[in-house]
């Protein structure tokens, strides 16, 4: 794909910048009044989430480009950037959980709009593995994984209206938590955390890319020989 | 389990899955590694033989 | 004929023959009312004694979903075992025409089993306005789109039968909030309203995708 492998050097930059952003969030940024120390949770909580999303959006986009223009290699980045999305998606749901529990005292809350919200995502990924698993390769799998992760991305702002809207009769909403009122440093140590986790996304990507791509090659060289 | 203890909890958890990922793509590779010599193996002899 | 009045005539000639069918064979839908009434009598014995009339709309709603996925299932059965879905696709219709044709004659069973089930609801746990009526309907018609949608997809896998739950109910979950919203909110409208919007963009992704589903 790029001549140029600039991939140990993006590699080498996620660390550095993972490194600055927790030493910002910890020692530069100051504790929050309200919440303590339990607010620095959001400093990777917040970002992993937001990747998440970002991950979901670009395994549509890759799907939407496979079913339009077609091509075996967009099938492996769509589905690759799928994984990525679960994973962040499952993360977003466990640091989301502590977080909880540490605000409010308990693991889970359904009142909580975004841990909800990525349930229902984090669900519907998983189902597009089982899927993936259980249709035999080939043009049609690729095309079905395709349309599902475009009824992902469908799914994500309805489900979202959808939870808004539950919430009205399901529960009252108990638990709040007081919107960032961000210092400067505070937004500084945000953005560099929400910088080092998108780059750690997009590197697990293309790692996991060149390993997928390389299973398909040596099948096929497999398949030439034997 | 105090604040703080929570806060080392969730960026550990962070620490632990990107770990446990990267032990997943090392099994991976050594997988890719002995097929890619079983490949190299087959190559050799048919290379031998014709 | 223009295009759509051949569209709108392949949709029709495809709905009918799957009620026709059934009107041959007679095993879902008996099934289906049969499921439903049987569930709604589970769920008495479900629930605790006082248990307020908010909280047995949600069962109304389980019920209707899971009397779905039984209705999707066995209308998609044939296609998935005989092979049919490759002579189906062979037509020389429209492959969107398929869905539509589906999700109208599965609209119809679910429809059906509705009829039975709202009425059954009413008499067992709580009365029902036009307004839950509406939203029964509304998220019928989402329903049965994605469900024709997803059914197709599954009867193209090897797994088993679960593979349609695990594939319907994430998108179901927007459904059931407006339904039971419908049902039991004061200002059930914005409940329909938003109904009517996962309808539009679930049914217009459905059709618009469905050909790159079935195609082999």
């Amino acid at each position: 794909m790029s001549s140029r492998n600039n991939l140990p050097l993006l590699a080498f930059l996620t660390a550095g910048l993972l490194g600055l952003g927790v030493v910002l969030a910890f020692v530069v940024a100051p504790e929050d009044a309200d919440q303590g120390i339990s607010q620095k949770i959001f400093y990777f909580h917040v970002p992993i989430a937001l990747t998440a999303y970002a991950c979901f959006g670009l395994g549509a986009w890759k799907a939407l480009r496979l079913l339009w223009v077609g091509g075996e290699r967009r099938d492996l980045e769509s589905y690759t950037w799928i994984h990525q999305g679960t994973i962040f998606g499952a993360l977003t749901l466990i640091t989301g959980s502590i977080w909880a529990r540490a605000s409010w005292g308990v693991w889970w809350s359904w009142g909580s709009n975004q841990l909800v919200l990525f349930l229902v995502l984090v669900l519907f990924y998983c189902a597009y593995f089982m899927l993936r698993f259980s249709v035999d390769e080939g043009a049609r799998r690729e095309r079905i994984c395709a349309v599902y992760a475009l009824f992902g991305v469908a799914l994500i702002p309805v489900s979202f209206f959808a939870i808004r809207l539950a919430s009205d009769f399901i529960h009252p909403t108990v638990f709040t938590r007081s919107g960032p009122q961000m210092t400067h440093t505070m937004f500084t140590a945000f953005l560099v955390c929400w910088a080092a986790l998108t780059l750690l996304a997009y590197v697990m990507y293309r790692v996991e890319l060149v390993g997928k791509r390389t299973d398909a090659h040596l099948r096929e060289l497999r398949e030439a020989l034997t | 389990m105090s604040q703080g203890e929570y806060v080392a909890l969730a960026y550990g958890v962070v620490l632990v899955f990107v770990l446990v990922w990267v032990a997943i793509i090392a099994t991976k590779l050594v997988r890719l590694e002995r097929e890619t010599g079983e490949l190299a193996e087959l190559a050799r002899g048919r290379r031998s033989d014709g | 004929m223009s295009g759509i009045a051949l569209y709108a005539t392949d949709v029709i000639a495809l709905a009918r023959k799957d009620l026709r069918l059934e009107l041959r064979a007679r095993d879902t839908l008996p099934a289906m009312l049969l499921f439903v009434l049987s569930t709604l009598a589970v769920f008495h014995f479900a629930l605790p004694a006082g248990t307020d009339r908010d909280a047995a709309y949600g069962l109304l709603w389980i019920a209707i979903i899971f009397t779905a996925l039984l209705g999707l299932a066995r209308a998609w059965a044939p296609e998935r075992e005989g092979g049919a879905l490759d002579g189906l696709v062979l037509a020389p219709c429209d492959r969107s025409a398929i869905w539509l044709g589906k999700s109208l004659a599965t609209l119809a069973f679910l429809g059906a089993a509705e009829l039975v089930a709202v009425p059954a609801f009413a008499l067992f746990f709580a009365p029902v306005d036009l307004v839950a009526v509406a939203g029964v309907a509304l998220a019928s018609i989402g329903i049965c789109a994605v469900g024709s949608l997803l059914a197709a997809m599954a009867a193209a896998s090897r797994g088993r039968e679960v593979i349609l739950p695990l594939l319907f109910l994430p998108l179901a979950i927007p459904l059931v909030v407006g339904g039971v919203g419908a049902g039991i909110s004061p200002n059930g409208a914005t409940y329909l309203s938003f109904l009517g919007l996962y309808d539009l963009v679930f049914a217009i992704l459905a059709w618009a995708t469905f050909e790159y589903v079935v195609t082999e």
